[in-house]
């Protein structure tokens, strides 16, 4: 079945989640649909899944337009989903999985568990999947009840098979299999939509790749592209935002990161003994695709995730052990990933998210008892100073909007004496003038003195705020490019590209300097030697 | 503005989590709570109505003389709660002034208990906490008061603020079991709260049979409170001779420990960290606050004001421990709390309106024959209905809102930023 997205359009509120999205799908055609996270695929499937209608635009099955008022539609037309998230009741048996929700029933509305058998172990059979249809969904693993939810889409007759972020939650092995699995639905004639940020299976299944940036569908890629190609599209290099600072003056080693390790929650490293100096003065910012790493250690530096040994020294003195509250009071300045869920409280007035982590220091408390006079002024201080839009400062922080929010909460990181500033994402889902105006704040504390840690997956973020920038790549940390050192060209973009892909530094410039020299000549024979 | 280049955060569409749901409890507004309580008032009165003999009577030939059932009804129903009136604000029929205000003092003193443990439950809800549990830290609190009260010899004043601060600390303690819990392994502050409430039932059963609360005898109650540990009475009787008011200084207590919670709420830095922790507890986190410790601190606070709720009972109206002494006041506090929408001032007319309820529900039931259950079905039908804010508004049909209100608000917002 030819599957074709035309125009579509979501809108949230004032965002944009989706702005005009064209795709189409040919019958037995695996596209991958590459982008970064937030950049609105999954939307765009929730879309096409019927659970969200789109503000504008319309989906077309084999050039009939379709409208879904649920998921129900859409998989009577036969487009079928298979979730991050499985969408899996742990105590079923994997019969009784596939049978939930249209439940094969004989006369009198008696189940008839054994045709829902029967058909897990048709389909299974068919695709050589081996699943036991009496086993019950906890007992399986992962990768096992991944192909649960195929079969359960397979067993409704999908022609379009969505996978969301299928490998996510997926060992290298379970993947290889997946990826075998795609190739034969693909030979049986399903589409096959595959929502990734992986570059590596984009390219081992993908027929054709788009590639969303920011809601919108900023280019389409072959499977041949070099991963370089790949990652530059996906985290954009369209727009050059140059910030106009002075060169570091770095000074001592004022931060450390000594073998740090994370564990994540299924036990695993995340962050991978990293070793990582910052001098005062200076700005190192952590790049990398999302989910390498660079969140929890963030986090870790804060004290927000347990670390599994290694040590975190400021000052020479050893963080470990220490509360995030003794954390803060030394010094330590935190802008996390999250605004709306970890930096501020939604229904905290502004003048209240400005004293958050600060409401019982001596400046607003005496004892137990707050000063409202001081918080209401120093509010209008910060505001002031970080030249938040607002009608009142005891108005709920959820009226402003993201970028005025986003100075909120670093008027209130920057407005005590920092020995180190760390901010996750600093400017994400921010307009062009507040992320001028964020990147100046962040460079004029450098410029006092303090270490600065920024994690940014935004390329043109990295570039042109960093001094020094260390690639992230499956919780390691793969090389660290100096800035100062880079020349009059800055940094190449391409390396970067290359090392977010896990390739070293050395190696990474290496190729580079290879593909250069490959294409070099075909100009060189224009000039007559 | 260029929010338009905003990555999609999907703020609006989501499911409504558990943490929204508490937060739509507490942050729901007054005019809702004013509406259920009319609601629920009408469909009091036509219970009343099908209730009623005669009403029954005149429907058996509804369709020869309809009128003889509406008026019937609506004789029913207006002297019932004409009688509630009467029994619970002002009861003009009485001979002497005293015995015209009684009811309002009865009242009063069924309230005080229900604004006491209603404020904790309350506390407990803003740092979103649900403590089921203020029944059984009614009980432990009355158990220390009590004892303290009848047991140990003491002057004047002191004995009765010892007793009182025993109470406190009795009831805080048995709130300090889940918040520990909770901060410490995870427990569910609901089922550990309930199942507290069972302890304690069986707890105080057990106490009274003790020599000390029972001395030589078999009954359910423990000597009296001593005069030096008992509330006085509110309402002399150089002010209003004659009268028999139970009314006692714990109303006192209450409109403090109001005054106290509002100022903890709003005005301290406990406060804040509670409010925090309540309305976003990975910020509280973020921000440096312990939300295990300020678990344990909230339920400490909560249940050292359902342990002064007891010390209403046994220092005050009932001058002993009893088996019964928290009768029901620990339920139809979560009651209270939530018709006040966890605010202290709002826990506090709501207490009145259901000690209003209580005292008058008694003369409605000697006076009309309305059985006293038609007051719980009114209590209940609250709770449903402010429980579910969209069945009000459908109701009377009301605009939502958060909704039209909000995007005026942003984009008034928007005009200002752009």
């Amino acid at each position: 079945m030819k599957l074709e997205l035309q125009g579509i359009t979501k809108v949230f509120g004032s965002l944009v989640a989706n702005d005009h999205i064209d795709l189409v799908v040919e019958p037995g055609e695996i596209h991958a649909l590459l982008g970064e996270n937030g950049a609105g695929k999954s939307t765009l499937m929730n879309v096409l899944y019927g659970l969200y209608d789109p503000s504008e635009g319309q989906i077309l099955l084999d050039d009939v337009p379709q409208r879904f008022n649920g998921p129900g539609d859409a998989v009577a037309a036969g487009i079928g989903m298979v979730h991050q998230h499985f969408m899996l009741v742990p105590v079923f048996t994997v019969a009784e999985s596939v049978a939930l929700g249209y439940e094969p029933a004989g006369p009198a509305g008696v189940l008839e568990m054994a045709k829902a058998r029967q058909h897990v172990l048709e389909i299974s059979e068919r695709f050589g999947f081996e699943i036991d249809p009496d086993a019950k969904i906890e007992d399986l693993p992962v990768g096992v009840q991944q192909r649960v939810e195929i079969i359960k889409a397979l067993s409704r007759d999908a022609k379009v098979l969505i996978l969301d972020e299928p490998t996510a939650v997926l060992t290298p092995q379970e993947t290889d299999e997946l990826i075998n699995i795609m190739g034969e639905l693909k030979e049986s004639g399903t589409s096959i939509v595959f929502i990734t940020h992986k570059l590596r299976e984009v390219r081992a299944i993908a027929d054709r790749i788009t590639v969303i940036r920011r809601g919108k569908v900023v280019g389409e890629a072959s499977p041949t592209s070099t991963e370089t190609e790949l990652a530059s599209l996906m985290v954009g290099r369209s727009v050059s935002l140059a910030v106009d600072k002075e060169p570091a003056e770095p000074g001592d080693v004022a931060f450390e990161l000594d073998k740090l390790t994370v564990l994540g929650s299924t036990g695993t490293p995340v962050v991978d003994k990293v070793k990582l100096k910052v001098a005062a003065g200076e700005i190192v910012c952590l790049a990398g695709v999302q989910g390498n790493g660079q969140s929890e250690l963030a986090e870790a530096i804060l004290g927000l995730a347990d670390t599994d040994g290694g040590a975190i020294r400021l000052d020479g003195e050893d963080l470990a052990g220490k509360s995030v509250r003794e954390r803060l009071e030394a010094g330590i300045g935190f802008v996390p990933e999250d605004r709306s869920t970890d930096g501020a409280i939604a229904d905290f007035s502004i003048a209240e998210n400005l004293v958050l982590d600060l409401y019982n220091t001596e400046e607003f408390s005496r004892g137990v008892s707050l000063s409202p006079s001081k918080v209401a002024a120093n509010a209008n201080v910060r505001t002031e100073e970080f030249d938040v839009r607002f009608t009142d400062i005891h108005d709920k922080i959820s009226t402003l909007s993201g970028g005025n929010a986003q100075k909120v909460v670093l008027a209130r990181e920057m407005s005590r004496p920092l020995r180190l500033f760390v901010a996750s994402q600093p400017t994400r889902g921010l307009d062009v003038g507040s992320i001028e105006f964020v990147h100046k704040r962040i460079v004029a504390e450098r410029d006092k003195g303090t270490p600065v840690i920024i994690v940014s997956t935004e390329l043109d973020e990295v570039v042109s705020l960093a001094d020094r920038i260390a690639v992230m790549y499956r919780g390691k940390i793969v090389g660290i490019v100096d800035v100062a050192k880079a020349g009059p060209m800055g940094v190449n973009r391409d390396v970067l590209g290359l090392m977010m892909a896990g390739v070293s530094l050395a190696d990474a410039e290496a190729q580079i300097a290879k593909d250069a020299s490959a294409t070099t000549p075909k100009s060189d024979e224009e000039v007559p030697s | 503005m260029s929010d338009t280049t905003n990555p999609p955060v999907k703020t609006e569409e989501e499911p409504p989590s558990g943490d929204s749901m508490m937060q739509r409890i507490v942050a729901g507004n007054a005019l809702i709570s004013v509406l259920a309580v009319v609601i629920a008032l009408v469909i009091g009165g036509f219970l009343i109505a099908f209730a009623n003999e005669d009403v029954r009577e005149a429907a058996t030939y509804f369709f020869s003389r309809p009128m003889d059932t509406i008026s019937a009804a609506w004789t029913a129903v207006s002297d019932a709660y004409i009688a509630l009136f009467r029994g619970s604000i002002f009861n003009w029929e009485a001979t002497t002034f005293a015995g015209a205000i009684k009811p309002l003092t009865e009242s009063i003193v069924f309230a005080v208990p229900l604004i006491l443990a209603g404020l904790g439950i309350a506390v407990g809800f803003r740092a979103g906490l649900f403590n089921i549990g203020a029944q059984g830290q009614i009980i432990v609190g009355a158990i220390f008061a009590s004892y303290i009260g009848f047991a140990w010899d003491l002057p004047v004043g002191l004995h009765l603020l010892l007793a009182m601060i025993g109470g406190a600390v009795g009831g805080a303690v048995w709130g300090a079991i889940p918040g520990v819990l909770k901060a410490k392994s995870g427990a569910n502050e609901v089922i550990v709260t309930i199942m507290l409430n069972y302890v304690a039932v069986y707890l105080i059963s057990y106490t009274l049979k003790q020599p000390v609360f029972n001395p030589g005898r078999s009954g359910q109650k423990s000597p009296a409170v001593a005069e030096s540990a008992s509330y006085p009475p509110l309402i002399p009787d150089w002010l209003v001779p004659g009268n028999s008011f139970r009314l006692h200084w714990g109303v006192i207590v209450a409109i403090l420990a109001t005054m106290a919670v509002w100022w903890l709420m709003e005005r301290s830095t406990i406060g804040f960290e509670l409010r925090a922790a309540g309305a976003n507890p990975n910020a509280a986190r973020t921000a440096g606050m312990s939300v295990g410790r300020i678990t344990v601190i909230t339920m400490v606070i909560a249940g050292g004001l359902a342990g002064l709720a007891s010390t209403a009972q046994v220092l005050g109206t009932e001058g002993a421990l009893t088996a019964g002494v928290a009768a029901s006041y620990g339920f139809d506090a979560i009651t209270v709390a939530l018709l006040g929408r966890s605010k202290p001032w709002g826990v506090f007319f709501a207490g009145l309106l259901f000690g209003a309820l209580k005292a008058g529900g008694f003369l409605m039931q000697s006076l009309t024959q309305t059985p006293i259950d038609i007051v719980l079905v009114v209590q209940s039908v609250i709770v449903l209905l402010i429980a579910a804010p969209p069945l009000v508004r459908a109701i009377f049909r009301l605009p939502d809102p958060d909704r039209p209100r909000r995007s005026a608000r942003t984009a008034k917002k928007q005009e200002v930023a752009a």
